[in-house]
């Protein structure tokens, strides 16, 4: 393949904020392509738990509390645009949300966490009920006796995550987008009107570029006059077997899926490109999992898997546009599927736009740099 | 920090007896766990317990199996039946915890090195129906012949290709047992191929036993050959084979059909430890790497056995030695020149045991047709994926595996990927025009085999693990 | 599908008598809960979890996960990998639950 192949538009990454990207301009058809790794990479996109969580986020920065309201509204649009293009349910469900405390103190933090949250100027409220064990058992039968008690907003809700990667790349290719597998990108060459992409497998032409590679986007921003200062977060999942329904609401850190396997997701370690579950983090996710509900002790784990975040130092979203090379993007978070819905219906009508309204400068990478000492 | 042994082998199978045997004798605090009720493993299936012990059945070679268990039980290691090992981590002192169930509770024992016998597995035989009941595999129908003096009653149908289905067909004849056909799928000019090799099979111990026990079967059983295709009908059960052969289809009435085309090592346990996997084109399987003394790329873990490449009962013997040897080295007590020259002995077993292989390998390396199934043909039994399935994702772009097992769940189902992983390697390979040792494996992960929340919770946390899921929930 | 050798050595083998969906069986020590049921003549065993096909064992060394059965309460447990004991409870799929 030695001919470049050419694209209006490039999103450089296909896991679920570059496919939620490309899902929002896939009306360019053959004019936009999807660039992909091959099949063992970091994708943090087969490891993602599935929640769709609004409550407790944007402590620092109070319009992420906003963007996250916002992307949990447009979600059933999302998830009807994507049965109606591509027969596949994903699975979206949003009855309401709890987040479980194990003791006195750390219910009263979480409180207290929340209370400040919405202190904060300019803060978009919703309701957050704190509940006592009693109430938490009402919504949740078979609670164990050692939750103390929780909290619950109606916003938050799941969906099934590998359904949702599987339908948007359907969508985009339904709509007569291309993808190309196997396009590890080594070098951007960006020129007047246009970025010439090197790949592992032969040459992209794009007008316009979005990075949007996970951890991927720290080697490549600085090569448009942007900056990715993100770090692997690694997070670990327990799944279990298919078990009888028995828990309609996600609790933030165990959730039953639409094909009735459970799910237990949790822990943050800074421990590099590591990808292996650690047995110790397992044992002591599942050792919780058995005091929030007593019944899964029983129930078998079939797969344990570990992927990593793309952690921002504050954990807040980047999108940015290059002010050295305005037809480069940026898109980088670690709640890929919450946002989804934000990606499509906002931030990739703006990119087709061709500037990055106000509403996104609290997300550019400006905000990392620390002011020097006089 | 304190370790519970020296040497923990998994598998009581000719490697792990022979290897536990060897490391007890040389003086290490050695435990043996094995999944089933007695030792022997697959090959040796109830060979201290089998009810047809006075009733030349089975073949000699079989009960040579039960010397081998009687020197492991005088040795003074320790054995745990009925206990699966579904973890293994390494420690920071270089030492092995161990995840081991027994009867439904885990313990979390440690040893100081590890070595993996769990041997090899029926390689996967995907035709259309092949999840009827009535369908097992050749060594399925074998084991309840050894554990239970158990044989068909039925119409029963043997099919596929590799010394086994011999093997069993005479048994049967021994027993009395009517088979109403052998349907060999071993394609035609498979002989000219394996001829370069045949030197060595010549001057091998398969060869004079090989034949005879194929003549006497084809003279007592109608054998179809170069079968070309196979299928498994019926209404919620096996009641028919329909099979092609030289342009003609039959169908047979059958409520017995046993499928067998070679064995593979089972390598789910050493992957998920992140044991290295290399591709053997030969034999068309994945297995471990490891270097001559059955060392893997994990320090203090070894494998032995067919579980570390087919080659033969003998060959796992004479494997299990030298790891045994090398382990004892390792660990302190014996020198390297000492460990060197008992190997002498063993690498010469090793080498007799293995004249021969190739002519094998290339003869009954079963055909594309029955390795990469099409259509509605079942790959993943667990989760019922087809072929048809893969290949439409792999021809919308879907690069591998594990891309396809989080697109279509193939391969997340409990037998965790041992029924299908090679199939779904072989259909991309095939479907993409690149070669399986590019495509890889699906990455598997502890637990080795399914285990309850419980038993996971059970297994020792750390201050780095508490950190890491309390953070600021402030309590666990 | 299967019948016992009337030679084999099971005159001192002893025999196990259990129950398989309610109904009595006999067994023999040695057997596996799988083979016991195979002797028995059940050729299914379960159903399968993502169309309801009726599944019987397909290895019988614990690696296929298809010879599932209920043995005295506890569900899904690998019929191949477990011994018959007398007094054992054996429920299969089609059966009574």
């Amino acid at each position: 393949m030695n001919a470049a192949e050419n694209f209006d538009v490039a999103i450089i990454g296909g896991g679920l904020t570059g496919a939620a990207i490309a899902f929002g301009l896939r009306s360019l058809g053959s004019r936009l392509v999807v660039l992909d790794e091959g099949d063992v990479a970091y994708r943090a996109s087969r490891g993602n738990f599935g929640l769709i969580w609004v409550q407790g986020k944007g402590a620092g920065l109070p319009p992420y509390g906003a963007w996250t309201q916002q992307s949990a509204r447009e979600w059933p649009r999302l998830a009807a645009e994507l049965a109606g293009a591509t027969g596949i349910d994903v699975a979206l469900a949003q009855p309401g949300g709890v987040h479980v405390c194990l003791a006195r103190d750390e219910l009263d933090r979480r409180s207290g966490k929340l209370d400040a949250l919405f202190a904060q100027p300019g803060f978009q409220r919703y309701d957050v009920e704190v509940l006592d064990h009693d109430a938490l058992a009402r919504r949740l039968p078979g609670i164990g006796a050692d939750v103390v008690g929780g909290t619950w907003s109606a916003l938050d809700g799941h969906c099934n995550p590998l359904k949702l990667l599987r339908a948007l790349h359907a969508a985009i290719a339904g709509a007569g987008c291309a993808y190309r597998a196997d396009r590890f990108v080594t070098w951007i060459s960006p020129a007047a009107d246009r970025f010439e992409l090197e790949t592992l497998a032969g040459r992209i032409v794009a007008g316009r570029i979005v990075l949007a590679a996970g951890l991927g986007n720290a080697r490549l921003a600085p090569m448009v006059g942007l900056e990715a200062p993100v770090r692997p977060n690694k997070g670990q999942v327990i799944a279990l077997e298919r078990v009888p329904p028995f828990l309609a609401l996600p609790v933030e850190t165990i959730r039953q899926t639409d094909e009735g396997t459970v799910l237990i997701g949790d822990a943050q370690q800074e421990s590099g490109l590591d990808e292996a579950p650690g047995l110790d983090v397992l044992a002591t996710m599942a050792a919780r999992a058995v005091r929030v509900f007593p019944q899964l002790a029983e129930a078998r784990v079939n797969r344990t898997w570990a992927a990593l975040r793309v952690m921002t130092p504050d954990g807040f979203p980047i999108y940015e546009q290059s002010a050295t090379h305005p037809g480069a993007y940026i898109a980088t978070c670690h709640s890929g599927v919450t946002l989804a819905a934000a990606h499509a219906y906002a931030l990739a009508p703006a990119i087709a736009g061709g500037r990055l309204p106000p509403a996104f400068n609290p997300y550019t990478a400006q905000r990392f740099d620390v002011p020097q000492a006089a | 920090m304190t370790h519970d042994f020296d040497v923990a082998v998994i598998g009581a199978g000719p490697a792990g007896l022979v290897a536990a045997r060897m490391c007890a004798e040389k003086g290490l605090a050695t435990i043996a766990y094995d999944e089933q009720a007695t030792p022997g493993g697959q090959v040796y299936r109830a060979v201290t317990t089998s009810p047809m012990h006075r009733m030349g059945i089975l073949g000699d070679d079989y009960w040579q199996g039960a010397s081998l268990a009687r020197a492991f039980a005088r040795s003074g290691a320790q054995y745990v039946p009925r206990a699966t090992a579904w973890a293994a981590a390494p420690r920071d002192d270089g030492a092995w915890q161990l995840g081991i169930s027994v009867a439904g509770t885990s313990s979390a024992p440690v040893a100081r090195a590890v070595i993996l016998a769990t041997g090899a597995q029926e390689r996967p035989f995907p035709i259309p129906g092949w999840t009827l009941p009535g369908v097992m595999t050749a060594g399925a129908a074998q084991l309840l012949l050894k554990t239970s003096a158990l044989v068909p009653s039925g119409p029963t149908v043997l099919a596929g290709c590799g010394p086994l289905l011999w093997l069993i067909a005479w048994q049967y004849l021994n027993a009395g047992v009517k088979i109403d056909a052998l349907l060999e799928t071993t394609p035609r000019g498979r002989l000219a191929q394996a001829m370069p090799h045949a030197a060595g099979f010549m001057l091998s111990d398969y060869l004079a036993k090989g034949l005879q026990l194929v003549r006497h079967v084809r003279r007592r059983v109608r054998v179809v050959e170069y079968v070309t295709a196979l299928a498994a009908e019926g209404e919620g059960r096996l009641q028919r084979v329909r099979y092609e052969a030289d342009g003609i289809a039959e169908t047979l009435p059958a409520d017995l059909l046993l499928l067998h085309q070679g064995v593979v090592p089972g390598i789910n346990l050493a992957h998920a430890i992140g044991c290295a996997l290399q591709w053997n084109e030969r034999q068309a399987s994945f297995e471990p790497a490891v270097d001559a003394w059955g060392g893997s790329s994990l320090p203090n873990l070894y494998i032995a056995g067919d579980g570390a490449g087919i080659a033969g009962t003998a060959a796992a013997a004479a494997r299990g030695a030298l790891t045994g040897l090398a382990v004892a080295n390792a660990l302190g007590k014996i020198d390297a020149r000492t460990r060197d020259k008992a190997a002498i002995a063993h690498r010469a077993e090793l080498a007799r045991a293995l004249r021969g292989r190739a002519f094998f390998d290339t003869l009954y390396r079963p055909a594309d047709t029955f390795r990469i199934p099409t259509g509605d043909t079942l790959v993943c039994r667990c989760e019922e994926v087809t072929a048809h399935d893969i290949v439409e994702q792999v021809q919308r772009g879907c690069p591998g595996p594990n891309q396809l097992k989080a697109f279509l769940r193939c391969g997340m189902g409990l037998c965790q990927g041992r029924y299908c992983g090679l199939t779904v390697t072989e259909l991309v390979a095939q479907e993409r025009g690149v070669p399986p040792a590019d495509i890889g494996y699906f990455r598997l992960r502890l637990p080795a085999k399914p285990v309850t929340l419980r038993e996971l919770a059970a297994m020792p946390s750390s201050p780095e693990a508490l950190a890491a899921v309390v953070r600021e929930k402030g309590t666990h | 599908m299967f019948r016992r050798l009337p030679d084999a050595d099971l005159a001192t083998t002893a025999t196990v008598p259990l129950t398989i969906d309610g109904k009595p069986f006999v067994a023999h020590a040695g057997d596996t809960v799988a083979a016991a049921l195979l002797a028995a003549g059940q050729v299914a065993f379960r159903t399968s979890a993502v169309t309801g096909a009726a599944r019987g064992p397909f290895c019988l060394m614990g690696s296929c996960f298809e010879c599932m059965v209920t043995i005295d309460g506890v569900a899904d447990r690998q019929a191949c990998l477990v011994p018959v004991a007398a007094g054992m409870r054996i429920q299969t799929r089609d059966g009574t639950s």
